[in-house]
């Protein structure tokens, strides 16, 4: 792999086919993503392969200098590493889950989607300031015109949120980043990683970073475009948004905020503390009434990234490796989920709960699948869900125990909503004909859904293979808190241990058997 | 050993994923066979290990199976533990499921879909040893959390009835509140200790005992706040007074299920977890107070409930909550030994009566209501019988130093070491304990004498009626799933105008082998279980020997505390049994000799009794204070909280301003775009620029 761009040829795997795409249209620009995707992914295994796990923190590094401090950088950390395997992992899953529901504009569509695969893979890659910002803005056009042009009946008011909210915060962020470079004399990620930037200016940078990424991730209450976009878009546009582009938040805050204003972050925990406990609850509430498939599943996408939130600013190292492999989790689960909820949507052409039921009489095996995502979003141990939730639950224990104990209730409320929605949906008697009437997963579903559960089952049981890349990484940004960590509540304070047990008896007489 | 305890656990496992997978491909007898097989084999290879324990020729081993978490100074990973208290739990869960599993061949006869039964079956035995064999809480919370899917599940199993949905629903999110506080319990354990293995905790909570720690704000002894976190978890599982309403209603799922996972196993998870932390309890009296006062009150409060429902299924639930009280109380006033005692005895007669009455209700065409029974002592002989012997060992009938009934052996203990403890709490528990054993012994009774004795009473049920005129077409109310493809079997019974009067010309069939043999089996264990096994649990004496060492360190063995029991005054001693009589003789006399009686207590007593019908009214309250509350929130956070303020001021405020009309909205779409792209492009053209200068 020496001197190999990788990164860069697995951005441009998919930027040859989505131009391919662009201009061939119609039923080869399904085959041409797939094999662009499949090929990008392979990629990736091959870039995961050749991760020197322990090695250099910054890998595969690519660098030319374009003009003036503004360079083309490439390079990943562990954390990246993951984040970008996330991605090119979903991306075939994607295209094939489109393969039938897409049928207008098909090599639009298809090249818009491998289009987002270039700018989320930049964007985790990115080592520039401004190259990160370029990725990570841009990213977001190709989004907005699958919810603009493929989504539903309300996709123009969904779309509009979507950019509204998005745009306000990346202004603000931009700003700031044109401060800090200024300040530190470079765009250079890593070297500002390392700045130390005067605690004044952090508060101000921190919020402004803030204001960009609590909306991708989105926090309550900035959180109402994400019911809304997911409503609207395309069964894969709601994979990708709920398994990646809500990711680039919680990235922005491991790579960012965290790092570069370590003291503003612990002077702001308690916000972010605050905000996560009212989401958790709020959120959980609100999904419990939904009647739409994919809004019961966005508002469970906002209480689960505010446990990723609390895991962030929990200051430790479990709580950091819990909100990554939550992310992951996260990722993999609820794109799951609203696969599951595509695959029904593409028989009956409805998001109503209520005009489904009894499925798991005529879709058994589409019950199984459904059934195993709702356990991992529930946090079934031996699935990913439980890995990620409960580090991240264990970490903010050791901050505070109050907001241990508000966002824990979100296993409760959780298994509410989830279970709910699966009786309603695959349990029940078979009222809806049209409903009974629906075959099982199809080959192609199949091949959508087996590796996503196999995914799911390994960070369950075998979490270390996620973990360890991310190992050092999260070791080096712990040390780099450790400073500025607030202290927890619990407190503990030694005593004098108890001389004789709770339960002492004097038994004066012998032994009687 | 190490091999012995890999298959035992990972055989169910296995098992369950051919058989859930394999599912219809491999049709019923293959799937039954494989999860069944398998099921015998871990119980084969399970009293090997448990009879190692009991003549002292087995250690304590730890095999350790794959690495699962490392995060920073956290670690935990899959390991089996054998030790005694692992090697009890070991016979009782594998007996029982291969038991059931057998059973079950008989009783779900009839179901279109068994291969699934039995795959969720064998998939809780897995769950189910995966908690007992835990060497660290999160391998134990893994087996908690798995036994709690397995149990939804299967009191789902029906799923197409909204009440066992309902209930399947209810059982997982009630435990989930149990849950929240054992998961804060491990997080305290971590924060406290740095480690979740179980032995370390152990070792470390005696130096401890004397620590502080805030918790909510509020500063608490350490080890006291911890065990009452890990304690609200085990009164989830074990259905304890305030989070016991969704045991009841798990009684939706078919019966072979309630009498392993609602009686038998799962529930009892509770009363092992307390022993398995036993040493860091006996650190903490404040929460074992608590535990003492929770099992002591659920043990009355339940059997109140047991004495006025009429569902035959209903009663022994209740039943069962009333004895987990019994074991957790034992607990509590440090007799752990003695809970697990009981443990192993009610596991023996509870589940024989569940699949006894099973066997009633299979015999009565699905019919569960005991006003519908009566006289059925003579049609089915054998289940009869069976039921006997089970209701003997729970109501705890023997003769002082003669011989006994599984239960006389394990409640009597229980009562003695609450006495013996000595203070006024465990006085409290002694005189609850004893009140609830007249009172379980009149349940037990009356549904004896309900089912078994009296004139028939048959006619009145719908289901039997149905299974007259109708030949039996299908129509069972426990399972109206899909029986267009059930196999049809003859009818039950003939109509026969002269069977006799009230019977309807119903005739009740005993049920198959399959059925009558784990009855049988299960007999033996609720007769001899208490006798045979006496000495290693409560004494900790190894079997055929004067030595102690049977737990060996796997519980905390208070020696003073069963050397006190021991020497209680006599009448102590014989409170149990007085009050088994008195109990017996309230039946007798309302059920067999005045069955006018109850009618009129009911009617003078009209409020007391519709109280403790309708079960304390528990669910009621929880439903208004809860669930109504959950869903009004829902909908107010989101009607009034997302559509009617942050959008409102949110976005649509924006939008109000910048866009007039509705008209603009094609332009508007596209123009956002061009506006956003080029707010992007001068964004970068004047980063360039500022670095450029």
């Amino acid at each position: 792999m020496d001197g190999f761009p990788i990164l860069t040829t697995m951005m441009l795997v998919p930027l040859a086919g989505a131009i391919l795409c662009l201009f061939t249209g119609g039923g080869a620009a399904r085959g041409i993503a797939l094999g662009a995707t499949l090929a990008t992914f392979a990629l990736g295994v091959l870039l995961w392969a050749n991760f020197d796990i322990g090695g250099a923190q910054w890998q595969f590094t690519e660098r030319a200098d374009l003009f003036a401090g503004f360079s083309y950088a490439l390079g990943i950390d562990g954390i990246a590493l993951l984040l970008i395997m996330l991605t090119v992992f979903l991306m075939p899953i994607c295209i094939l889950a489109s393969w039938d529901a897409i049928q207008k504009r098909v090599g639009e569509y298809m090249a818009a989607f491998l289009f987002m695969e270039v700018l989320m893979i930049g964007t985790f890659a990115a080592q520039d300031i401004f190259l990160f910002y370029v990725f990570f803005e841009a990213g977001l056009i190709p989004m907005y015109l699958i919810i603009g042009v493929w989504g539903g009946d309300n996709r123009i008011y969904a779309s509009y949120k979507f950019f509204l909210y998005t745009l306000l915060g990346s202004v603000l962020m931009l700003i700031a980043m044109f401060w800090m470079v200024a300040e530190a004399g470079t765009s250079d990620i890593p070297t500002l990683m390392q700045y130390p930037f005067e605690a004044g200016p952090q508060t101000w940078l921190w919020l402004a970073f803030f204001a960009s990424f609590a909306v991708k991730i989105p926090m309550w209450p900035l959180h109402t475009w994400l019911p809304d976009a997911h409503v609207q878009a395309p069964t894969a546009g709601s994979v990708i948004l709920a398994g990646v582009l809500l990711k680039l938040g919680g990235y922005g805050f491991l790579r960012f905020s965290l790092p570069m204003f370590p003291q503003a972050s612990a002077d702001f925990a308690w916000l972010v503390l605050a905000l996560s406990m009212i989401a958790v609850v709020y959120t959980s509430l609100v999904a419990l009434v939904q009647q739409d498939m994919k809004k019961l599943i966005a508002y469970s996408s906002v209480a689960h990234m505010a446990i990723v939130m609390v895991g962030l600013f929990a200051f430790n190292v479990q709580g950091l490796e819990g909100a990554m492999v939550l992310m992951l989790s996260h990722g993999l689960v609820s794109g799951a989920l609203f696969l599951c909820v595509g695959v029904i949507y593409d028989r009956l052409h409805t998001r109503e709960i209520a005009r489904y039921g009894g499925l798991s009489v005529n879709m058994p095996y589409y019950a199984i699948f459904f059934l195993l995502f709702t356990m991992a979003s529930i946090g079934l141990p031996g699935t990913s869900g439980f890995v990620g939730e409960f580090l991240a639950l264990a970490g903010i224990y050791q901050l505070s125990t109050f907001a241990a104990l508000v966002c824990t209730t979100g296993i409760i409320l959780g298994a509410g909503y989830m279970l709910y929605l699966y009786r309603r949906v695959a349990f029940g008697a078979q009222t809806n004909e049209d409903a009974a009437a629906m075959p099982d997963i199809s080959p192609r579903e199949w091949t959508m859904m087996v590796p996503v559960a196999a995914a799911v089952l390994w960070m369950g049981v075998y979490p270390e293979s996620f973990i360890a890349p991310m190992r050092a990484d999260i070791a080096a940004l712990d040390a780099q808190l450790a400073a500025a960590a607030p202290a927890g509540d619990a407190d503990l304070a030694a005593g004098t241990p108890r001389s004789e047990i709770a339960n002492a008896v004097v038994y004066e007489g012998e032994g009687d058997h | 050993m190490a091999t012995q305890i890999l298959i035992i656990v990972f055989a169910p496992l296995l098992a369950a994923i051919v058989a859930g997978l394999g599912n219809r491909a491999l049709g019923n007898t293959i799937t039954k066979s494989i999860t069944t097989g398998a099921l015998f084999l871990s119980a084969a290879l399970s009293w090997p290990i448990f009879w190692g324990f009991l003549n002292g020729t087995a250690t304590a081993e730890v095999v350790p199976v794959l690495q699962w978490v490392r995060s920073g100074d956290m670690s935990f990973d899959w390991a089996l533990r054998v030790d005694a208290l692992t090697a009890v739990m070991l016979v009782v869960i594998n007996t029982v499921s291969a038991l059931v599993h057998l059973y079950s061949w008989g009783y779900m006869e009839e179901d279109p879909d068994q291969p699934r039964f039995f795959a969720y079956l064998s998939l809780f035995t897995f769950a189910m040893l995966m908690l007992v064999t835990a060497d660290n809480l999160v391998q134990m919370f893994f087996g908690w959390e798995g036994v709690g899917l397995a149990s939804y599940l299967l009191i789902g199993f029906w799923f197409k009835k909204p009440s066992a949905n309902a209930a399947a629903i209810k059982a997982f999110v009630v435990n989930r509140v149990g849950d929240l506080g054992f998961m804060l319990g491990i997080f305290g354990t971590f924060l406290v200790f740095e480690t979740t293995s179980i032995p370390e905790i152990l070792a470390a909570a005696p130096a401890m005992s004397g620590s502080s720690i805030t918790f909510l704000g509020m500063r608490l002894f350490t080890i006291d706040i911890l065990c009452i976190l890990l304690f609200i978890g085990a009164m989830g599982k074990s259905a304890q007074l305030g989070l016991h309403t969704w045991l009841p209603d798990a009684m939706e799922g078919p019966t072979p299920v309630s009498a392993l996972i609602h009686a038998a196993t799962m529930v009892t998870a509770g009363v092992f977890m307390l022993c398995r932390l036993s040493p860091m309890f006996e650190t903490a009296p404040t929460a074992l107070a608590i535990v003492t006062v929770v099992g002591a009150a659920t043990c009355f409060f339940a059997a109140t409930i047991g004495t006025t429902q009429w569902d035959i299924k209903r009663v022994i639930a209740y039943s069962t909550c009333s004895q987990l009280g019994y074991m957790f109380f034992a607990a509590g006033v440090g007799a752990y030994g003695v809970a697990m005692f009981h443990l192993f005895t009610h596991a023996f007669f509870k589940a024989l009566l569940f699949l006894g009455a099973g066997s009633v209700i299979h015999a009565m065409h699905h019919e569960q209501d005991m006003r519908y029974y009566g006289g059925l002592r003579k049609a089915i002989p054998f289940t009869f019988w069976a039921m006997m012997a089970g209701t003997l060992a729970i109501t705890g009938v023997g003769v002082l130093y003669v011989f006994g009934f599984a239960g006389f052996y394990s409640k009597d203990a229980i009562l003695e070491a609450a006495w013996a403890r000595g203070t006024g709490l465990a006085h409290f528990a002694f005189w609850t304990g004893a009140i609830a054993a007249l009172l379980t012994s009149f349940y037990s009774w009356r549904l004896m004498f309900l089912t078994f004795w009296g004139k028939p009473r048959w006619i009145e049920s719908e289901h039997i009626q149905h299974a007259v005129h109708h030949d039996h077409d299908g129509s069972h109310e426990e399972a109206p799933a899909r029986l267009e493809d059930a196999s049809q079997k003859g009818p039950h019974s003939v109509p026969d105008p002269d069977e006799g009067e009230g019977t309807g010309g119903y005739r009740p069939h005993e049920s198959p082998a399959s059925m009558l043999i784990p009855l049988g089996v299960l007999t033996l264990g609720a007769v001899f279980a208490g006798y045979v096994f006496k000495y290693p649990f409560i004494d900790s004496v190894l079997i055929g020997t004067e030595t102690q060492g049977f737990w060996g360190g796997s519980l905390f063995f208070n020696e003073d505390l069963v050397n006190a029991l021991h020497a209680v005054p006599l009448w102590v001693k014989l409170t149990a049994t007085i009050a088994m009589i008195a109990g017996f003789a309230g039946a007798v006399y309302a059920y067999i000799l005045k069955p006018d009686v109850p009618g009129k207590f009911v009617a003078s007593f009209g409020a007391l009794h519709r109280f403790v019908y309708n079960k304390w009214y528990f669910d009621e309250l929880y439903d208004r204070v809860f669930v109504k509350p959950a869903f009004w929130f829902g909908r107010q956070f989101w009607k009034l909280g997302d559509i009617g303020t942050i959008d409102r001021f949110g976005p649509n405020g924006v939008a109000a301003v910048v866009q007039r009309g509705s008209a603009a909205a094609r332009s508007v779409q596209s123009g956002y775009l061009y506006s956003y792209a080029l707010i992007m492009l001068l964004g970068l053209i004047a980063a360039t620029t500022y670095v450029l200068l």
